[in-house]
């Protein structure tokens, strides 16, 4: 999180400031053994850097195309594609909460109007404390014990509308 | 009453206890247990696991191993019911033919849908083995298993089992002495419901966007690198060691009669119904019994409609729950089994809301890569949104029949618009008074009482 702050009151473009952690590199050029071309690597790579950073800054993606050997445009165009790859910082959690159709009829919309009054924010913002981003996601498959959602990477369901300043008070 | 943290932790858990699956009747669960624990390597072995391996490789020609499958006659269990046996058989092989990869479609993300995840985390060893038993059969080099990005605990189940058969040498080089070579990595997924269908799975997994691809050709003749690609998926995977294991007279058998289809099935039930789950059935179970298992419906409410097999499903009727879920008869009536989890709608709940629900999905999760679909999808959802308000305009329903016909098949590169128009078609033939009930406004052309510059 330091370098990126840093890269944002540098003069220069971030690209110039990000610098892609020895350890990520080397979990990069790991994952390119597994495919028979490099551009395969693309969306582990993004989560490589994601999983430090807790998103993908501007830098990263020159980065990340070049030890696969590949255009930053195309890299680009997938960062942009899959929803849980985040092109801008989240919180330090991030709540997914399921709006599909057996949440649906389970009155997700209930626990997300209950999500959504105690962070004061509303899909797709963050707390203005850093703490927690709010997405939708596709069906999680838990649709045995829905309303479902994931709070980083812990699985919950059914959630009551009730339940959740005690389910967020776990993660700091 | 608030509930604990841990309390609300989900935890997928079949619905039959141990006591009642056995391995002659349950190939897919006999071996979970009620408290839900990973069956590790040990277990697995000491439970006939690996056994088909050790039986099929070296010892019979892979295409023995496609007709038995193919006999059996398992359909894919993915959700388009396509025979798997057939799907192996069309897959290029031979001479000058470069061997090419095994995927497993773990990528669960269709609405209503939570059976493959059972069996990745309790018990991938039976994902492993059936894989290997694919790779032999369709001279595969390399098996891949695309998991989507949020199956955390199947990832680390996997993970876990991959290491193990590898130690053990169910991995890797001269399987089991046989002289077949075949290794799998997992391949974790960054969300997006489209990966999910076997094209764009295979454009994901190259590491580009998930969009769909013409067919044909078709993976198996030119799938990932251009190399011959099959994709099955897990539950259908899961399947093949049990048939080979056990014979093809025996696979028929389970069904008891009650359908052509070969096998077992994980049906399950979510919705307002008592006791929502997963239960691992003879194929052909009917809706009925499904509801029945789960308890009925909650608060004593009626069935209106459901969905036999996750969002891109037609909708069916009370009157069809006597009917045998399987493919050839779901597709009868206007509907398809799909995944074969139900979802049910009670009398109380409204089918257009839901409808604007599944068509935002659909709209939503459009990859955005041909016309009709990334922009029919969200005006279908504008309306519905409008008709949904009770402010809908003559002509609406009309309109939301005509894009239904454009969303279908044939006009895209992929299912994923028509399966956005099934549930559009059939909610339309079934509630039209619902849908009428929010048409308040006659047509409005563009021209008519136009705004006045400067009163915006």
């Amino acid at each position: 999180m330091n370098s990126t702050a840093a890269s944002r009151t540098d003069a220069r473009i971030a690209t110039d400031a990000f610098i892609l952690h020895d350890e990520d590199r080397r979990a990069i050029v790991h994952e390119l053994g597994h495919y028979e071309q490099p551009q395969a690597a693309c969306i582990e790579a993004l989560k490589i850097v994601q999983r430090r950073h807790g998103w993908v800054p501007d830098g990263a993606i020159p980065a990340i195309a070049e030890v696969l050997g590949v255009g930053a445009a195309d890299v680009e165009g997938v960062a942009t594609f899959y929803s849980l790859i985040f092109r801008q910082p989240v919180g330090r959690h991030v709540i997914l909460v399921c709006d599909s159709s057996s949440c649906f009829l389970t009155d997700y919309e209930s626990l997300y109007a209950s999500l959504s009054e105690t962070l004061g924010i509303c899909f797709g913002q963050t707390t203005p404390d850093g703490r927690f981003t709010l997405l939708p996601v596709c069906c999680l498959g838990a649709c045995d014990r829905g309303p479902a959602l994931m709070i980083d990477d812990d699985t919950y369901g059914p959630v009551n509308p009730d339940d959740v300043a005690e389910l967020l008070e776990a993660y700091a | 009453m608030t509930a604990s943290r841990s309390s609300l932790r989900y935890r997928c858990q079949l619905r039959q206890p141990a006591t009642e699956r056995r391995a002659e009747t349950h190939p897919l669960t006999w071996r979970l247990h009620d408290d839900n624990r990973l069956i590790g390597l040990d277990e697995y072995l000491d439970k006939d696991g690996y056994v088909a391996v050790r039986e099929v490789l070296g010892k019979q020609s892979p295409d023995e191993v496609i007709e038995q499958v193919k006999e059996a006659n398992v359909r894919g269990r993915g959700g388009a019911g396509f025979s798997a046996g057939m799907k192996w058989s069309l897959t290029m092989k031979g001479e000058g033919i470069p061997r090419g990869y095994l995927v497993c479609n773990a990528d669960e993300m269709e609405p209503g849908t939570f059976k493959d995840r059972l069996l990745l985390e309790q018990q991938p060893h039976l994902l492993i083995e059936g894989m290997i038993l694919g790779g032999y059969a369709n001279n595969s080099r390399y098996g891949y298993i695309f998991l989507r990005g949020e199956y955390v605990e199947a990832a680390r189940a996997l993970s876990r089992a991959l290491e193990e058969a590898r130690a053990a040498g169910w991995l890797g080089n001269d399987i089991a002495g046989s002289g077949f070579d075949f290794d799998i990595a997992l391949h974790t997924g960054a969300g997006r419901y489209i990966c999910g269908e076997e094209t764009a799975l295979i454009s994901s997994l190259e590491g580009s966007r998930a969009n769909p691809r013409a067919k044909p050709p078709f993976p198996g003749q030119s799938g990932a690198w251009g190399k011959p690609t099959v994709v099955n998926n897990v539950e259908t995977l899961c399947n093949v060691p049990a048939i080979l294991r056990h014979g093809v007279e025996w696979y028929q058998g389970l069904s008891g009669g009650r359908s052509d289809d070969g096998g077992t099935k994980l049906y399950g039930v979510s919705g307002r119904v008592n006791t929502p789950g997963l239960w691992e059935l003879p194929i052909g179970t009917t809706g009925q019994e499904l509801i029945d298992l789960a308890g009925g419906i909650r608060d004593g409410k009626a069935l209106k409609t459901w969905l036999p097999g996750g969002g891109s499903t037609g909708f069916l009727l009370p009157e069809h729950l006597e009917l045998a879920l399987d493919f050839d008869t779901v597709g009868q009536y206007g509907s398809r089994m799909g995944t074969g989890l139900l979802t049910v709608v009670t009398e109380e709940q409204s089918v257009v809301s839901l409808l604007r629900n599944l068509e935002q999905f659909f709209s939503r999760e459009s990859c955005g890569w041909c016309t009709p679909c990334r922009d029919g999808l969200p005006w279908v959802v504008k309306i519905l949104q409008s008709i949904e308000r009770g402010e809908g305009e003559q002509g609406d329903i009309e309109l939301l029949e005509d894009l239904a016909v454009k969303l279908g098949p044939g006009k895209t590169f992929c299912a994923h618009a028509p399966g956005a128009a099934m549930p559009l078609q059939s909610g339309l033939k079934h509630f039209r008074d619902e849908f009428e009930r929010g048409i308040s406004h006659r047509p409005r052309a563009a021209h008519e009482d136009p705004i006045p510059v400067g009163e915006v």
